[in-house]
């Protein structure tokens, strides 16, 4: 579904990703795990294309997207929850949610919200507030919602566990494991190896700006190497 | 009492031509974080586009609409000629580039219509009403109900539509908004356009009452600026009351202290607020939970 090939990134003349290969089938959940700085983040932010990418390509679902503007990304069925959540503060949930689906002006929208309610039933209970009032554990919640509301074929989820209290992290992974039976494929990065390994069905390993292992969920969990480094085991 | 009413009027008519100019401030400063000072320069090409337009034989409500969209169009033209190409630099040197615009404005108007001072004809007659002892021109009518128009169009607008929430969207957070599918360029652009259509209807609104000049640009982008702040940077609400208190306090001033000291008064008034809410009365309070 997703292909990257030799996908190089810089921000000003620091090049960051250094030849970036990966796959990532129709329905399958795939998860990048890596330390802080490793490039996993510009590599989504290059697959949604708000970071130029200066080398390498991204095929998705057979078409080029190398040089598709941000903006028309979602259209094509790739949808991110990025780092941080960068959920719209000042504006009311339900108008989140809305503005996930903001190219779209059917009745699906209102039936994918109440998708959304049910799939979290604490932004319904919320959905007049302010979003920028919601605890981060709601805000995180929120964030895959709107993304959801976009009708991604592929999920890009950034970190999603990222900051929050480990009864909230357990039920974030739940989340990503749902998705698989709504049909939609995740790439899922996460500093949380463990955490991200054991709902994924593949994952690759980044290292400063290149892909240094790739396999099974259970072959890396059981891998010395990513043991050592990365579960703390 | 009559006094009172008669400057009462002069000062929310003043007032309103400043809360138009500072909306106009805010709309670009809330897609951009840009504080763009050729907005002055809106409302003088709002007025001496129709001038130019009367003067050619043209009937007022044609040579207003003309001035409106020609004023937008250069309003668009500044983003994707000036602002546009220099995306990433910091906002000090965007805000220079927008003073150099106006600069460059105003010398244009000035070789291409004259140096002259202009008026543009009443909308509905010079006979004043009489109010409750007050003289109040149709025209100050005009300005006011003008202005309502606007913020109420404008509110609706932001509140109602998807397009609108998508402009409060960018503001906010302009790279989750390029990731739901907003073209934020876009967005900019129309940010440009409407805030430049606004001055220049307030341009063609007030020139019956103060004529207009290829100079007036500079005092009414400087009132507007302070009303933009004393409202607080970034809000509407604020750009609305900050143009009406700053054009009651100079009517006040003038009325009954001196025409002298009304520019003094109000700044004075500015800073004493901006001492005790330094982000003005409305300004964003940040408050993000992490």
């Amino acid at each position: 579904m997703l292909t990257v090939e030799g996908l190089r990134s810089r921000y000003g003349r620091i090049e960051v990703l250094h030849g970036v290969d990966l796959f990532v089938g129709s329905g399958e959940i795939v998860t990048v795990v890596g330390a802080n700085g490793a490039g996993k983040t510009t590599l989504l932010r290059c697959l949604s294309g708000v970071q130029p990418v200066s080398g390498g390509a991204i095929t998705f679902r057979g078409e080029a997207m190398t040089c598709v503007p941000a903006y028309r990304r979602v259209a094509r069925g790739l949808a991110q929850s990025p780092e941080g959540r960068q959920i719209f503060t000042n504006l009311s949930v339900e108008e989140n949610l809305r503005l996930g689906a903001f190219i779209f002006a059917d009745e699906r929208v209102e039936r994918d919200m109440a998708d959304a309610f049910a799939m979290f039933p604490i932004l319904r209970e919320k959905r007049n507030q302010l979003a920028g009032g919601l605890s981060g554990g709601q805000q995180q919640m929120l964030a895959i919602a709107r993304a959801l509301m976009g009708r991604p074929a592929c999920l890009l989820l950034d970190e999603p566990s990222m900051g929050l209290a480990p009864i909230l992290v357990a039920q974030i992974f739940e989340v990503v494991k749902a998705l698989k039976a709504l049909d939609v494929t995740v790439l899922l990065v996460e500093q949380n190896a463990f955490g991200a390994l054991s709902v994924a069905d593949r994952g690759y390993v980044m290292e400063t700006g290149r892909v240094t292992m790739g396999g099974s969920a259970d072959e890396l969990i059981a891998d010395p190497r990513v043991r050592e480094a990365y579960l703390g085991i | 009492m009559s006094d009172l009413l008669q400057f009462l009027a002069s000062g929310v008519t003043v007032g309103a031509v400043y809360a138009l100019v500072a909306l106009g401030f805010t709309i670009i400063y809330n897609a951009s974080d840009v504080v763009n000072f050729a907005q002055g320069e809106f409302v003088m090409l709002g007025g001496m586009i129709s001038v130019a337009g009367v003067a050619a034989g043209l009937p007022l409500p044609l040579a207003a609409l003309i001035a409106i969209a020609v004023t937008s169009a250069i309003g668009v033209a500044l983003n994707t000629f000036a602002i546009e190409p220099a995306r990433g630099a910091p906002v000090v040197s965007l805000i220079i580039i927008t003073i150099g615009a106006s600069i460059f404005i105003r010398g244009v108007t000035q070789i291409v219509l004259g140096k002259g001072t202009h008026r543009l004809p009443s909308f509905s007659g010079d006979e004043p009403l009489h109010v409750f002892g007050a003289t109040v021109l149709p025209q100050s009518l005009w300005v006011t109900a003008g202005a309502v128009a606007i913020f109420v169009a404008l509110w609706l607008f932001f509140t109602r539509t998807l397009t609108g929430r998508a402009v409060l969207a960018t503001s906010n957070n302009r790279l989750a908004a390029q990731l739901v599918g907003i073209n934020t360029r876009f967005v900019m652009t129309l940010s440009f356009a409407l805030s430049a259509a606004i001055g220049a209807l307030a341009g063609v609104l007030i020139t019956p009452i103060l004529p207009t000049s290829f100079e007036v640009g500079i005092s009414l982008a400087l009132k507007g600026f302070a009303a933009a702040m004393l409202g607080g940077m970034g809000s509407p609400k604020g750009a609305l009351t900050g143009g009406l208190l700053l054009g009651l306090m100079e009517a006040l001033t003038a009325g009954y202290i001196s025409s002298h000291y009304k520019d003094a008064v109000a700044f004075f008034v500015i800073l004493a607020v901006l001492f005790a809410f330094p982000r003005g009365l409305y300004g964003s309070n940040p408050t993000e939970r992490v």
